[in-house]
């Protein structure tokens, strides 16, 4: 009475999804900050998920198929919400601001994850916070695998750049 | 400067950085980052960033997964859409066999004629595999807040739902929680035996044209399920870890205990 394989889902799909739920609020807590924003985003994310769950090719990530359904909420909500935003690949940088000792470095940190453009963020985040691999990073977001490359390049050279000076490390890069 | 220089490319660098070059070629990069000190600072920097992140971002982890994102993966609209996708009965087939066949209880209620579809076996089952496994959340009130739980559900369900003790089977209330269904809600009660054995009881309300009938035992996969309706709510216990005499004996404890 099995349906065929593509509609397949077996019941630990749904023990699978909430195991994952810290996962999810992890990365959307460094994708958008906020904890309660964070958690919104979980919150589409896991609903569009349920209601996408026919599409998910069971056997595949799991796990990075709900990091694509939540770069596409991501991707839309922000649209959304201020067209003109950070989606494209290069905005202008803040302006940094000098911040004295370890003690504001996490500040620092997260102000310089928050200042990337989107795009950059997002492959940063699912590369070094999710230890996805670049293929699998490429397929979440929809990108060529080159773009990964320039925009984890880019992404982690802002962060230094914005970081340098607050760490006690100066660093510079040779180009 | 060698061969190596003029190949080594910033792809090369942040495969580094992610540990994601073949041993060959990390060779190579590596030897590349010696005579480059400069840029051996800079992926360094990199490797810092990331541990920074990790650092920052993994307690996050061990927080405490917020009901509303629970209830999220386990709300009705969801749960009906991939009952509705997965297929009831195709879950159970798939997995070892959808056996569900009728059981005269010892002292249960008397059968009726036409048992009831045992969706209640399997979207308690679901239930079960749900939230039994879960180490840190099983439960969104624990036994510790029982009044409190047993008035919020009661509430909710709209009768007076409670708890049974269990203690003397060797089965503590871990807790419940609320799972939406049609057309109202459902709870769901969680024990655990010392050895971490684990039962639920889900209960949900019926409706009126529904009559009492006698236990009936279906296996869903890897769980076994005891279910039956009494008056104003249908139950079903479910257990992967108990089997089915000791299931059935538990069933009994809880029928008497909910009408004294």
């Amino acid at each position: 009475m099995a349906r065929p394989g593509a509609l397949f889902i077996p019941m630990s799909d749904a023990g699978s999804l909430v195991a994952l739920i810290p996962r999810l609020r992890r990365y959307a807590r460094a994708l958008v900050g906020e904890r309660g924003a964070a958690d919104d985003l979980v919150q589409d994310t896991l609903e569009r998920a349920w209601s996408k769950l026919h599409l998910f090719r069971h056997g595949t990530n799991l796990r990075a198929w709900l990091f694509t359904v939540m770069h596409n909420v991501h991707v839309n909500r922000v649209r959304a919400a201020r067209p003109t935003d950070t989606l494209e690949d290069d905005m202008p940088e803040l302006a940094q601001r000098a911040a004295q000792g370890d003690a504001l470095m996490v500040r620092d940190l997260e102000r310089a994850i928050e200042a990337l453009p989107t795009a950059q963020r997002e492959v940063l985040l699912l590369v070094a916070l999710e230890d996805l691999s670049y293929d699998e990073t490429a397929r979440v977001l929809g990108i060529p695998i080159g773009t990964v490359m320039s925009r984890l390049a880019r992404a982690r050279e802002k962060v230094r750049a914005s970081m340098d000076g607050k760490t006690g490390t100066k660093l510079q890069i040779v180009k | 400067m060698s061969d190596e220089t003029q190949t080594i490319g910033e792809g090369d660098l942040q495969a580094w950085v992610d540990g994601r070059l073949a041993p060959e070629r990390r060779a190579e990069v590596e030897a590349w980052l010696a005579a480059h000190p400069e840029q051996a600072d800079r992926v360094a920097a990199y490797q810092s960033i990331d541990d920074a992140l990790r650092a920052h971002y993994d307690p996050v982890l061990e927080e405490p997964v917020p009901a509303r994102l629970q209830d999220a993966v386990a709300s009705r609209r969801r749960w009906r859409a991939a009952a509705a996708v997965a297929g009831w009965i195709a879950v159970g087939a798939a997995l070892g066999g959808a056996t569900v066949w009728q059981l005269q209880a010892q002292r249960g209620p008397v059968p009726v004629a036409q048992p009831e579809a045992p969706v209640i076996a399997r979207r308690a089952a679901l239930a079960h595999v749900t939230y039994a496994p879960e180490v840190r959340h099983p439960v969104e009130v624990g036994a510790d807040q029982e009044q409190h739980l047993v008035a919020w559900l009661s509430k909710r369900l709209g009768g007076d739902v409670r708890a049974p003790k269990l203690d003397a089977e060797g089965m503590a209330l871990v807790g419940g929680r609320l799972l939406p269904r049609d057309p109202g809600p459902v709870a769901q009660f969680m024990y655990q035996s010392a050895p971490g054995r684990r039962v639920t009881l889900y209960v949900r309300t019926e409706g009126p044209d529904q009559r009492e009938t006698a236990f009936r035992f279906a296996r869903e996969g890897n769980v076994r399920v005891f279910y039956w309706i009494d008056r104003k709510f249908g139950y079903a216990l479910s257990s992967a870890d108990l089997n089915r005499d000791e299931l059935l004996r538990l069933a009994n404890v809880v029928y008497q205990q909910l009408n004294p």
